[in-house]
């Protein structure tokens, strides 16, 4: 078996439209093409450029603290009984989730241009996190939209926006969650396109953003590839990651693309139950369309309306996926699977109580799929989960789903 | 076949720019949309604009939002906005209608078959925003089949070089999106607009429509001396919407969208008079 890199067709994606195989391109009103146009030809200048990349990785290195661990959770591995489950540990970065690479990315990006406003749309919040902590750093304009309904529940991340010099705009329109939040977002840009970055929180959005943000994720499959090999002396058997737009798995994903023996399986949020309508599974129960810019699997009813969607986890609640998930499940490289709510959570507290990591509840839906996939397998073989974020926002919502008054608002 | 370009042609040979209302098919109720295009008709305007419900329309500010949002709750779709045309062709063969609306309704009834519904319901011409000329061909090979104008949107941000491509796969008419924004917004910087317009003429001939931010009579008379045509939305769909929620009835609701297309329409003629 080889463990080198070889070129091969993961690598030829997207081609110069935007595409990955039908999906992806550029959907969006002719105000923007412009800024698209400029900011892909920046992004493909600097790609390769050395002096970016060394600001990048020196970025990564000393203000988020990567390389993430790799770490084996024997004793959640044993109860199991199976297969050796590692956890790439991107809980452990600056800001607490793996969003931080990618803005750390664009945030170089907007410097280059000489932007001095940036926005974002935000879910759970720890993208708008991630986003207004570059933004502190670079001295820049920072405004964060985000869902009422996800205001509501990831109050924490609200604050922590707010003290980091952000502003916050509650967006009212739809269902009052993730994919609104993109809508106004991409409203704000079209009206102040001259001098304002759109920070895109993952692999969606109009072409380039799925390629760059994919791009710069992808720092945690080289990493875990690297750590597998030396910690193990071969290369996982599988990969498990939530997928809410999909980032944090296109980011462990991409790099082993080409390694035919690594199984992956990307976890999509099952609400209630993919059967019951109420989930935000698009890749496991949806139909290609065009939604905020790209082409891709969706959640929309017979007339093409978009639908509305339902998860515990905020990160997750979204009615699409990047569009190059949608192609590796058409072409089956990428098992995509789903797990519930209750799930999830019954996931969330058996991690923090046998390993003594919290998770968040987006990466819960991970750790709940791999603890049925790890008990298929055999103690020879090790799978990686990407511990996408830490679970501390999210305790206010665990605490009620638990009956819990915790005498705080 | 297309009325557009027959239509236009006759307006700009006697001298008459065109007033483009634009209203949301079923806003606020799917039965006042026919009569309320009749009346459009009858106030002066010269091509009609209906805006498809979309549960996610990224262009619109918050007028037009609310009149999709309105339009969805009563359950009005891409199928039923092209019954609405069906019933409204039945009385009127001439007035252009053009739809204006997203992709992902188009994408999920098909192409070829959107086409075709579009042909046989009477409609004209076929705006989507997030169809930008990178990504509308196949779209816009099915309307060439039927013979329906696919109308490509020019913005302030549009380069030179884009221009040229967009003009030369243009039909129908071009749409001259005024500002940087959504539906509705700010304030239109009307010598801007000028000058734009006479660096998209030197590409093309067809008329040019210019849309967003007209709000009144003056708006609307300041850009149609140097457009062929004037597009108010937010406008209309504002006022109908305030009439509707103050409970007037139905008569009086379409009476006062069809008195601002009469300003609209005396204001244009007014200006464009002396031209
Ligand atoms: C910790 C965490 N994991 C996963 C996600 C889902 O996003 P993506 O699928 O882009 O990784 C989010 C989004 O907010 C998140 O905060």
């Amino acid at each position: 078996m080889s463990v080198e890199m070889s070129p091969n067709k993961y690598a030829q994606v997207p081609d110069e439209h935007g595409r990955f195989g039908v999906y992806g391109g550029k959907f969006v009103a002719e105000t923007l093409m412009s800024a698209l146009s400029e900011l892909e030809a920046l992004y493909r200048s600097l790609k390769d450029d050395a002096a970016f990349q060394a600001e990048f990785d020196a970025d990564l290195a000393h203000y988020v603290g990567r390389p993430s661990p790799l770490y084996e959770a024997a004793r959640w591995s044993d109860m199991i009984g199976g297969g050796r489950i590692f956890l790439k540990r991107e809980d452990l970065n600056h800001t607490g989730a793996h969003k931080v690479n990618n803005t750390i990315g664009q945030a170089l990006l907007a410097k280059h241009m000489g932007k001095k406003r940036v926005i974002a749309e935000t879910g759970a919040g720890q993208h708008g996190v991630a986003s207004a902590t570059v933004a502190a750093r670079l001295g820049l304009e920072c405004h964060v939209f985000m869902g009422e309904e996800d205001v509501k529940r990831q109050a924490l991340n609200v604050y922590r926006m707010k003290l980091l010099g952000a502003e916050v705009i509650p967006v009212t329109s739809g269902s009052k969650t993730l994919k609104d939040a993109m809508n106004e977002a991409l409203r704000d840009w079209v009206t102040y396109v001259d001098n304002t970055f759109y920070i895109i929180g993952t692999v969606a959005g109009p072409h380039p953003y799925p390629m760059l943000v994919r791009d710069f994720q992808s720092v945690i499959g080289r990493e875990a590839r690297a750590q597998s090999l030396a910690m193990t002396g071969k290369l996982p058997d599988a990969l498990v990651a939530c997928v809410g737009g999909g980032s944090n798995a296109i980011g462990l994903f991409h790099p082993f693309l080409a390694d035919e023996t690594v199984a992956m399986y990307g976890v999509e949020a099952g609400g209630k139950g993919v059967d019951t309508g109420e989930h935000a599974a698009p890749l496991s129960a949806g139909i290609p369309g065009v939604l905020h810019g790209n082409r891709t699997y969706l959640m929309q009813d017979e007339n093409g309306q978009i639908m509305h969607t339902h998860s515990v986890s905020a990160g997750l609640d979204y009615p699409g996926v990047g569009p190059e998930h949608s192609w590796l499940k058409d072409i089956g490289r990428v098992n995509y699977v789903s797990a519930t709510d209750t799930e999830a959570l019954a996931a969330f507290h058996r991690v923090t109580r046998v390993e003594g990591i919290m998770p968040a509840l987006e990466t819960a839906h991970a750790l709940a799929y791999a603890e049925k996939l790890a008990a298929t397998m055999t103690p020879d073989q090790h799978i990686i989960i990407n511990l996408s974020g830490r679970g501390d926002k999210d305790i206010l919502t665990v605490a009620s789903i638990d009956g819990i008054e915790l005498g705080i608002e | 076949m297309s009325r557009l370009p027959e239509v236009l042609e006759s307006l700009r040979e006697s001298g008459r720019k065109a007033v483009i209302p634009y209203v949301v098919a079923g806003d606020p109720t799917e039965a006042l949309t026919v009569p309320l295009l009749q009346a459009l008709v009858a106030s002066g305007a010269d091509v009609l604009e209906v805006g498809v419900p979309f549960s996610d329309p990224m262009s619109e500010g918050p007028t037009i939002q609310k009149g999709h949002e309105r339009a969805l709750a009563g359950g009005t779709s891409l199928r039923s906005t092209l019954a609405i045309i069906t019933e409204f062709r039945k009385h009127n063969q001439e007035t252009p209608i053009v739809l204006m609306g997203y992709a992902n309704p188009l994408e999920r009834l098909g192409y070829a078959a959107i086409a075709d519904m579009c042909a046989n319901a009477g409609v004209d011409g076929l705006i989507t925003v997030d169809l930008p000329p990178e990504e509308v061909e196949a779209m816009n090979r099915e309307l060439q089949r039927v013979d329906i104008d696919n109308i490509f949107l020019i913005s302030p941000t549009t380069s030179d070089a884009r221009v040229a491509t967009i003009t030369a796969q243009a039909s129908g008419f071009i749409y001259y999106v005024a500002l940087k924004g959504v539906t509705g917004a700010g304030h239109l910087d009307t010598a801007a607009v000028e000058s734009h317009l006479s660096l998209i003429r030197e590409h093309t001939d067809l008329p040019i429509a210019v849309g967003f931010g007209i709000k009144d009579g003056d708006t609307a008379g300041t850009v149609a001396k140097c457009s062929d045509a004037v597009v108010v939305g937010s406008a209309l769909v504002d006022c109908i919407a305030d009439a509707a929620a103050s409970g007037l009835d139905y008569e009086n609701v379409i009476e006062v969208g069809a008195k601002l297309i009469s300003e609209i329409r005396s204001g244009v003629n007014l200006a464009t008079s002396q031209l």
